[in-house]
């Protein structure tokens, strides 16, 4: 970070606050702030934390539904899914850290949902991340991807949390700008659901774990409000602005949280995440409508000579604000003895004094002179909100019209599909997905299926579905129509598991706001995310809005990523799952009326032919929502210890149709004999709302479809060792095992790490 | 009477939950145990299970082997009741003593999660006792450090005695001798790198780590019979 004293640039601008804001500061509070407080306005007005640019946009999204028990604005978003157990979710971006130090920033990634889950008193029992790396045939981005996943790996395995899923995408765009995104999912009883307020003049704030060090100062401001220059090592500088993780202190941190929350001993109870001490203690403060009067020298350091500006913004990691009753401070402080979890009182909770709101109020020794004192509520609620200037990209025009169709066709559709096909599990074989014995789906299916079930929950026989979905080519060219349909995608995902879609959550990685074609497309997406979630009648229950992803002044494709959670009634037995059954019929189900398949942002145009222009197929949201419902019921069937129906099933999205086969195929080492595939377009086109099934009840199967409004067409039947699509592909399975199966190890293995 | 069986919780473990519910599965009556804890003579078998007890720190089990339940252990081993470390367990056992080798870093130097085949060898241990020689079970696995080693002395020794209790099919860390788990002289103490705990229910996708689990009950039963 730039060192302020070395300059002659005002502190305000050498810490990300514009003059404007500057002065906006100074009619708060009445009076020029001093240096620490500058401080504490610059990290909380900070784009990471305010999300200033965003806000006004972020109001359009329909966050209400009669299981709602926690919306936006929270930690996490909280729904009540039955049985006296709560489902609490949410999704963080970790981009601007993990460009940097890969394995620190993607590991302190993962240990900072964890903490915005068991603040809201849930046990976190799932993790998912999506993933975004430029092309892995560079020595760079494979130094990004073994880092990513190492640094996952490490801290959510040794943490005690399974990784249950996610996604992997590789595209130029990321190459200077990663994304590292992480979702995750806890569980708690109803009646332990906590929120994150500072009630009760003369209570206490205790901080609890790791001890404060220099370490992440500005994490928020300087780095993740602000694009990258680019070059070829980006921002090596910043480096120090990235936290450092240790997954055994939260381990203790996440026990002995859980422990005062069930015994009832805290008030309210607030992570350390970005902005560190000051966004604890005046949200917790503000959120209470109190005051909040801390002491710096209580704060445990692990470092000397450091001023109150650095212990207040501090995002050293692993640190909770617990609010107690002074009555109860002993009974506290032996919770975390036996957990081996420090404590220590660095606060007291103040009440507003008349009309003025509560102070958050710093002093340099207890009960000594005051060395800062502003509005709690000030640096959140009044961080300045921006309308920034909207512009639709001028090339967008020329873009939708040179459609990939005038591609030609290839000499053998064999060849491409086996170029398209790619099996993610060298990832997700270092992640521990199956602790906590509820993972009944893991990892590499259409979506990831749970027990709801956790130690403590009243017993229940019902399920929980999860997928993370994105399509940034297809918002590049159509950010509406686009984020509409990865909003689709996702809820037909955990369909494929037999579940109810019930909750989005999102995470909004997006470039620099202040170009106006990055606000039109952030607009844009957030309307499409509306439109989709009201047509299918799923509320937003959480988000984050990353910007300035950018490096060397260009953008990254627009990626919005939605986190979808789906309830099962009943989890009886495991779902059909991506693959065949010998002798079974190929089924596929699509919405009557759709448009023939185009190619346009498919990965067969974009990865096999470098063309990424054309006009998408639209999402029919009503259409789409009987194709949910219709996949939803017939696999629910089943898993509800019915008799299947199906034997296989799967969504067709990145590669269409001919890679959703050959997928089920080498999934199940079945292979498949089909025709009335027209050409390549139809093969590799990439349609929203489309389904693969395998079934021995064909008739059964088609009386339903055209019940729910869904049109069924046998395709071919399951069987043999090859893969044959009738005119177009003629594989043997093993060889497409191969291809998938080799893919990525081909790149990742028995390689240098060390970037050059 | 379901024999009652206690499940080791050091600070960073993370499996005690799993290793209790499928006890119970199995019949036995299981508890936590706090790390803390010098006495567990009221207990017919003990579990050390899976995670990163003390944080790994150092290395795996180096720290935890130094918990004052570990005496306790011990003094339990001695008695010849069964006692059985599951992944995390096993490194904790094996830097106690109470079992010879040791576990490092898989060859490829990653982590693995997976589920994998592995040949029960023996049926000398109180794990194995009620199953087959040559059985094949389906068992998940989830480590960094799960690659068994031991001097050639040693190996010679557990072949000749019969102390090697499972085997992987398909080698997936590089063990010596392909060695997924061991037992001591007696056959009451018995470390495995597999978790037979996720595998008790075809709804999880693989019921074959109930009949390992259930001769383990079965055993500290055995043991709460003759001590009483």
């Amino acid at each position: 970070m730039p060192d302020p004293t070395q300059s002659n640039e005002p502190l305000h601008r050498a810490l990300g606050l514009t003059d404007e804001e500057r002065d906006r500061i100074e009619e708060i509070l009445g009076r020029p702030p001093n240096d620490l407080e500058t401080s504490l306005y610059s990290v909380m007005w900070s784009e990471h934390c305010s999300y200033k640019s965003s806000r006004i946009h972020l109001g359009r999204l329909p966050t209400e539904g009669p299981h709602v028990l926690v919306g936006p604005g929270e930690n996490a978003g909280v729904i009540d899914a039955g049985d006296g157990i709560a489902v609490a979710i949410r999704i963080e971006s970790h981009n601007h850290p993990s460009a940097i130090e890969p394995t620190q920033g993607a590991a302190t990634g993962v240990g900072g949902i964890l903490r915005d889950i068991f603040t809201m008193g849930a046990r976190p029992i799932a993790v998912m991340d999506p993933l975004f790396f430029g092309p892995p045939d560079d020595a760079r981005q494979r130094w990004l991807i073994e880092g990513v996943v190492a640094g996952i790996s490490g801290y959510g395995n040794s943490v005690g949390v399974p990784t249950v899923g996610g996604e992997l995408t590789f595209d130029e765009c990321y190459a200077q700008n990663p994304l590292v995104n992480v979702l995750c999912l806890g569980v708690l009883p109803v009646e332990r659901l906590v929120l994150g307020r500072a009630t009760g003049s003369g209570n206490l704030a205790v901080l609890l774990g790791s001890s404060t060090g220099r370490d992440g100062i500005g994490g928020v401001s300087v780095l993740a409000s602000a694009g990258f220059d680019g070059g070829g090592a980006p921002d090596e500088d910043k480096r120090p602005s990235v936290q450092v993780g240790d997954p055994y202190e939260e381990k203790r941190l996440i026990e002995a949280c859980l422990d005062l929350l069930d015994a009832g001993l805290v008030v309210g109870i607030q992570d350390l995440g970005g902005a560190g001490l000051v966004c604890a203690t005046s949200e917790t403060a503000a959120r209470g409508g109190m005051g909040m009067d801390v002491d710096v020298s209580a704060v445990p350091r692990r470092e000397p000579g450091m001023v109150p500006a650095e212990v207040m913004t501090s995002e050293s990691q692993e640190r909770m604000l617990a609010i107690v009753r002074p009555d109860d401070l002993d009974a506290v402080l032996d919770v975390c003895r036996r957990w081996e979890v420090r404590a220590a009182v660095v606060g007291t909770v103040t009440d507003p004094t008349g009309e003025e709101p509560g102070h958050l109020v710093v002093r340099e020794s207890a009960g000594g002179p005051v060395v800062g004192d502003v509005p709690a509520a000030s640096l959140s609620d009044d961080a300045p909100r921006y309308r920034r200037p909207l512009a639709r990209p001028a090339d967008l025009d020329r873009r939708l019209a040179d459609d990939p169709a005038r591609l030609p066709a290839p000499p053998d559709c064999g060849a491409d599909l086996l170029a398209l096909l790619c099996d993610p599990s060298w990832v997700y074989r270092q992640y521990d997905h199956q602790l906590f014995r509820n993972t009944v789906e893991g990892p590499g299916g259409d979506a990831a299926l749970l027990r709801l079930a956790g130690p403590g929950l009243p017993p229940s026989r019902r399920g929980l579905a999860l997928a993370t979905d994105s399509d940034p080519r297809r918002c590049a060219l159509d950010p509406r129509g686009g984020t509409a349909a990865v909003v689709a995608e996702a809820a037909l995902n955990v369909a494929c598991v037999g579940a109810r879609p019930a909750a989005v959550v999102n995470c909004l990685n997006f470039g620099n706001p202040e170009h106006p074609e990055v606000m039109w497309q952030l607009s844009e997406a957030i309307d499409g995310m509306a439109e989709a979630c009201l047509a299918l009648g799923i509320p937003v229950v959480g988000g984050n809005v990353s910007l300035y992803n950018e490096s060397g002044g260009r953008d990254i494709d627009p990626t919005p990523v939605v986190g979808m959670l789906g309830l099962v009634d009943v989890l009886e037995r495991r779902p059909p799952g991506v693959g065949l059954a010998e002798g079974g019929t190929v089924i596929v189900l699509t919405v009557p009326g759709a448009p023939a398949p185009s190619l346009a942002a498919s990965r067969w145009a974009v990865e096999l032919h470098d063309h990424r222009d054309g006009t998408p197929t639209p999402v029919d949201l009503d259409g789409h929502r009987r194709m949910v419902e219709l996949v939803g019921d017939l696999v629910a069937r089943g898993v509800g210890g019915g008799e299947p129906l199906l034997s296989g099933v799967h969504d067709v999205s990145g590669g269409g149709l001919g890679v959703a086969l050959a997928e089920m195929a080498v999934r199940s080492g079945v292979g498949l004999q089909v025709s009335g595939v027209a050409g390549h377009a139809e093969l590799f086109g990439e349609n929203p709302s489309v389904v693969v099934a395998c079934t021995a009840h064909p008739d059964e199967v088609a009386a339903l479809a055209g019940a729910a409004g869904i049109e069924a067409r046998v395709l071919g039947r399951a069987g043999g060792e090859r893969i044959v699509v009738e005119g177009l592909v003629d594989v043997t399975v093993a060889e497409a095992t191969a291809a998938w199966r080799d893919r990525l190890p081909s790149h990742l293995d028995d390689l240098s790490v060390a970037p050059d | 009477m379901a024999p009652r069986i206690g499940v080791v919780v050091f600070p960073g473990s993370n499996c005690e939950h799993d290793v209790v519910s499928a006890l119970d599965q199995a019949g036995a009556r299981a508890e936590l145990v706090w790390h803390g804890a010098t006495d567990l003579s009221g207990f017919d078998g003990v579990v050390v299970p899976g995670g990163f007890a003390h944080g790994d720190y150092l290395r795996p089990g180096a720290i935890a082997r130094f918990s004052p339940v570990m005496a306790a252990v011990g003094e339990l081993a001695r008695s010849g009741r069964p006692v059985l470390g599951i992944c995390n367990g096993f490194q904790v056992l094996t830097e106690a003593g109470l079992l010879p080798g040791a576990l490092q870093k898989n060859r490829g130097l990653r982590f693995i999660c997976d589920t994998v085949e592995v040949e029960v060898v023996s049926s000398r241990s109180v794990l194995t006792r009620d199953v087959a020689p040559g059985t094949v079970l389906r068992l998940p696995i989830n480590h960094f450090e799960g690659n068994y080693t031991c001097d050639d002395e040693t190996l010679t020794r557990l072949v000749a005695e019969d102390r090697v209790v499972l085997r992987y099919v398909d080698n997936p860390n590089g063990s010596t001798g392909d060695i997924a788990g061991v037992c001591n002289e007696a056959g009451n103490v018995v470390g495995l790198m597999p978790h037979p705990e996720r595998a008790t229910e075809e709804l999880l996708g693989s019921a074959d780590g109930l009949p390992v689990l259930t001769s383990f009950v079965a055993a500290s039963a055995a043991s709460a019979a003759v001590t009483a």
